[in-house]
């Protein structure tokens, strides 16, 4: 009897190599003749461009060329925007490299190409360029003023949607509660610990281009596009990266100005950021401004949900830009009933670094404007907001459930999740040390923050995403080969940066093959090696990759089934697989896949039009989104003299549907509560007046460190997804969706007695000072700002 | 330009650096050390974090001059004859590391740590950890990992 792989904590594979240091950053990779490329940057947030002069960069020693946006502007192209959420969206033309006019304080104006990093430095300095200051737009709402000026000639709203569901005038209508609430979703840097890194070679004909990115084939498709290079010519390859987390589903201006550098010069090129330049113009996530407001019955049933947002663009549109926060779109109404929904968003520009895909990409700030809403709205009712919620949400009988906003959420069990976390938390008794504290006066409160949040993963089906005018597909690809020795190869589409993809999916085919999980190696992250795939984002690996994985392995063995039945002169059907081996029902005689492999190899004796190899090729697309959901509680002392919040303890309870490896699984979820407290308590992407962004190092923009965060206790609950055979859902993102209004709620529950209705993020010492300090002063500055 | 003399992993290199060459860039650019990776250019991310004569060091943060003479050890020296040391051993069996890219640095701050403290607790941990930045992990599985290393590292001593 084999062990069942599915299910099992198995240790990484990907573990060794990282731990030895035998490592393949881009950064660590070399050609020979290697030139380093380093950019002059603009120091306005606005300007016009009127005078660059290179040469005295180009008679340094060391320095091979040096250019300027004009120099490179007849063949640079635009970087491309593949997400159009409306008709009449506004997309502007967006040079790799400056020429006439920059937007925002980083963007590239000049490169140098030098024989070592540090000459590139030097040279950068001899760049002669002046500028002719423009008004920087900084403020989205301003922005909107007709007498605004603009970033873009055609004005800085770059589109506008709305979707309706129900007669939302009704809902609202005589209604006895209505909660009306605005919050300010900060901007925030992404900050995976890889700092970008980019290296392009070519042998005059073809280009490589290896880049620490998540997206390896739709940048080669989109780099295509941009530079004129032939698809078939551009091999691009994603080796070892160091985290993601969206930021690197890009195509960024690096990428494209490399593989033009060395188009130019016939030599190999890299370029690796500083984490000042990263900060600057890695692209930033999150930046809304959200309305909300919440129609409700006396007793607490909600009738409708309005919500409106700005979110802000920054400067241009990139690969995903418009659509992210319109992802939230169907997901503010989460996992409650209602009769109405409106929701509209404004996309603005202004003078900042793009914004866009950031961990959890639209719906952690959906998910953060419904639940901190749903706890103020308990707070007017003088409800408990876990009672709040049972009365709206949907209940587990009622799956498969249409939602107000139109999405089918197949599986789900939201009464066995919040009563398990309860229980874990010890809800009563913490409610009771609440009154308690509340009752003494105590300095120190203690609040008691819920989220009960659900998310869409997979990105996927194709046909829904064609719908939404996404620029692409939502399928993955996997192969698998069986080897002539037996062992294996899986082939991915889904390209990781610390996912641990090599180990799940090989627990995946091991248990499929019936080989040894050792006996499997995964490969990615290479277009000539996974000549197809659709990369790692919105928590679509395992839902669309692994399933692919999957089915290939299927399709390998009903080959070897057909070939087994040849070799044991049966009918397939009289074979039964069992570990790794088809045997003849009733008999001793059996054919190990090993052996089947090994005889379509060597081929002397296949049925009748059986090719000789033992191997496949698929995609998956599924039906439907899958719905992770679960509920987080946070305990948050407050020290109402100082402003200090310290967080007691935090649990969480997620119900991600069938788990393939929960090592895995827990340290996904670790690391994306890790990353919605980072939110709620400590990052944010600080521009001044000017738009200089005063946050571009890791001393000025606060990564949470170890000393910061608890340790959180985890349980899950399993409701299988049905949109997929593995009954999986998704987990990479649904940490940070679920902890930041977890967080936040617990402060505010601490001290609304104090007459707190917001904080707001980051939850700083000073903003909650402030806060408290506004509050007893009874002035509207009360909410935080 | 100065000439220094430095042993780095058990091997002896003479070479010629300009004053302002940082060590990690002598360590990933002129003897091949790519093992220790760089994340930041403040200082405050430990991504670069080596040993320096026994005690940890962020080696962007040093200048290979400063080095002259110095015996240092990076991740890539730890293990010994293809043999991990506990402290890599630990964070493979807690699953501390995501991507990695933080992983060769804390497992050096991890080690400096128990120099001082052969069995922290999980306080003296996460604030002794303070300088070495993860984005993935949210270092729960780091704690757990740092003190299985410190158990096993402990037992390696207590065992004759
Ligand atoms: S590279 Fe960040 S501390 Fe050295
Ligand atoms: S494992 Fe990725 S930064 Fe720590």
């Amino acid at each position: 009897m084999t062990i069942q792989e599915i299910g099992r904590p198995r240790k990484r594979k990907e573990d060794a190599k990282l731990l030895t240091g035998r490592t393949q950053w881009t950064d660590n990779l070399a050609r020979p003749g290697l030139l380093h490329v380093m950019f002059l940057r603009s120091p306005m947030a606005h300007a016009r461009i009127t005078r660059v002069d290179v040469s005295g960069a180009r008679d340094l020693p060391g320095v091979v060329a040096a250019f300027s946006g004009q120099d490179l502007a007849a063949e640079q192209g635009s970087l491309p925007c593949a997400w159009p959420v409306t008709e009449d969206i506004v997309i502007p033309d967006h040079p790799p490299m400056a020429v006439s006019e920059v937007r925002y304080v980083g963007e590239a104006v000049a490169c140098v190409i030098a024989t070592d990093r540090y000459r590139a430095a030097d040279a950068l300095e001899a760049i002669d360029i002046e500028y002719e200051q423009l008004p920087a737009v900084l403020d989205m709402n301003e922005a909107l003023a007709p007498d605004s000026p603009k970033v873009h000639e055609s004005g800085n709203q770059a589109y506008s949607v709305k979707i309706n569901s129900g007669d939302i005038e009704a809902a609202f209508r005589d209604a006895p509660v209505v909660v009306d609430r605005t919050y300010i979703q900060q901007r925030l840097i992404p900050s995976a610990m890889e700092p970008r890194a980019v290296l392009a070679d070519t042998d005059g004909e073809s280009f490589t281009l290896w880049s620490s990115t998540q997206i390896p084939h739709v940048l080669r498709v989109m780099l295509a596009v941009v530079t004129g290079i032939p698809e078939h010519r551009l091999r691009v390859i994603a080796p070892d990266v160091g985290g993601g987390f969206g930021s690197k589903l890009q195509v960024t201006a690096e990428e494209v100005l490399c593989l033009l550098l060395t188009r130019r010069l016939g030599r190999p090129v890299k370029w690796t950021e500083s984490r000042s330049e990263g900060n600057l113009t890695v692209h930033h996530g999150r930046d809304q401004i959200q309305h909300v407001r919440l129609a409700a019955d006396a007793d607490g049933r909600i009738r409708g949900l309005r919500v409106s947002l700005l979110a802000d663009m920054g400067a241009y549109l990139m690969l995903l830009t418009p659509g992210v926060p319109t992802l939230g779109g169907p997901m503010f109404n989460a996992i409650y009933k209602m009769d109405a929904y409106e929701f509209a968003c404004t996309g603005v520009f202004t003078t900042k670094m793009p914004t866009d895909a950031y961990r959890g990409a639209g719906r952690p700030e959906a998910t953060f404007g419904i639940e901190r809403t749903i706890d103020e709205l308990a707070a007017e009712l003088g409800m408990d907001p876990v009672e709040l919620r049972k009365r709206n949400w949907i209940r587990h009988e009622e799956f498969p459930y249409t939602t107000v906003s139109g999405l089918t959420y197949d599986s789900g069990n939201y009464e066995a999740a919040t009563e398990r976390a309860m229980s874990l938390f010890g809800y009563d008794k913490l409610r009771a040390e609440q009154v308690d504290r509340r009752d003494r006066g105590d300095p120190v409160q203690l609040g008691i923050g819920v989220s009960t949040y659900t998310e869409m993963c997979g990105l996927a089906p194709s046909r829904w995403l064609g719908e939404a005018n996404f620029g692409a597909g939502g399928w993955e690809h996997a192969s698998v080969r069986m080897l002539p020795t037996g062992k294996v190869e899986v082939i991915t589409g889904s390209s990781p940066h610390g996912q641990g993809h090599v180990t799940s999916w090989s627990q995946i085919a091991a248990d499929a093959l019936g080989v040894p999980f050792d006996d499997i190696t995964v490969l990615h992250g290479d277009t000539a090696v996974a000549h197809k795939g659709m990369d790692t984002y919105g928590s679509r690996s395992l839902v669309i990759g692994g399933m692919a994985v999957l089915k290939a392995c299927d399709k390998v063995k009903e080959k070897a089934r057909k070939l087994a039945a040849h070799a044991l002169e049966c009918s397939p059907d009289d074979l039964e697989f069992e570990a790794g081996a088809f045997k003849v029902r009733g008999t001793d005689s059996q054919k190990t896949i090993q052996e089947l492999a090994f005889a379509a190899f060597t081929a002397h004796d296949l049925p009748e039009g059986m090719e000789p190899r033992l191997d496949s090729d698929v995609t998956f697309d599924p039906e439907n989104y899958s719905f992770p959901h679960g509920t987080h509680l946070c305990a948050m002392e407050v020290d109402t003299e100082t402003g200090m919040v310290k967080i007691r303890s935090y649990v969480a309870v997620d119900d991600i549907g069938k788990v393939i490896n929960p090592l895995i699984v827990e340290g996904q979820l670790h690391g994306g509560i890790a990353q919605g407290i980072a939110q709620a308590l400590y990052e944010e992407a600080v521009y001044d007046a000017d738009g200089n962004l005063l946050t571009t190092t890791m001393a000025d923009y606060l990564l949470p460190s170890a000393a910061d965060l608890p340790s959180f206790v985890l349980d899950r609950t399993e409701s299988p997804a049905t949109s997929n055979p593995l009954g999986v859902k998704g987990v990479g993102e649904a940490g940070t969706i679920a902890s930041t209004p977890a967080v936040v709620n617990a402060i505010v529950d601490a001290l609304r007695p104090l007459g707190v209705r917001d904080v707001q993020m980051p939850c700083s010492p000073e903003r909650v000072w402030r806060a408290l300090q506004a509050a007893r002063q009874g002035t509207r500055e009360g909410a935080g700002r | 330009m100065p000439r220094i003399t430095v042993t780095v992993d058990g091997v002896k290199y003479e070479e010629d650096v300009e004053p302002r060459l940082l060590l990690v860039h002598l360590l990933r650019e002129r003897l091949g050390r790519t093992g220790t990776p760089v994340g930041c250019d403040t200082s405050n991310c430990g991504a670069c974090t080596i040993m320096l004569d026994g005690k940890s060091a962020k080696s962007c943060s040093v200048l290979a001059v400063q080095a002259d003479g110095c015996d240092i050890l990076t991740i890539e020296g730890l293990s010994e004859g293809g043999r991990m040391h506990p402290m890599q051993r630990a964070f493979h069996e807690e699953h501390a590391l995501q991507c990695g890219y933080c992983t060769p640095g804390m497992v050096m701050a991890a080690i400096d740590l128990l120099r001082e403290d052969p069995d922290p607790s999980e306080e003296t941990i996460r604030h002794g950890l303070e300088g070495n930045l993860c984005r993935c992990t949210g270092y729960c599985n780091i704690v757990r990992a740092v003190r299985r290393g410190a158990q096993e590292m402990g037992q390696a001593v207590n065992t004759p």
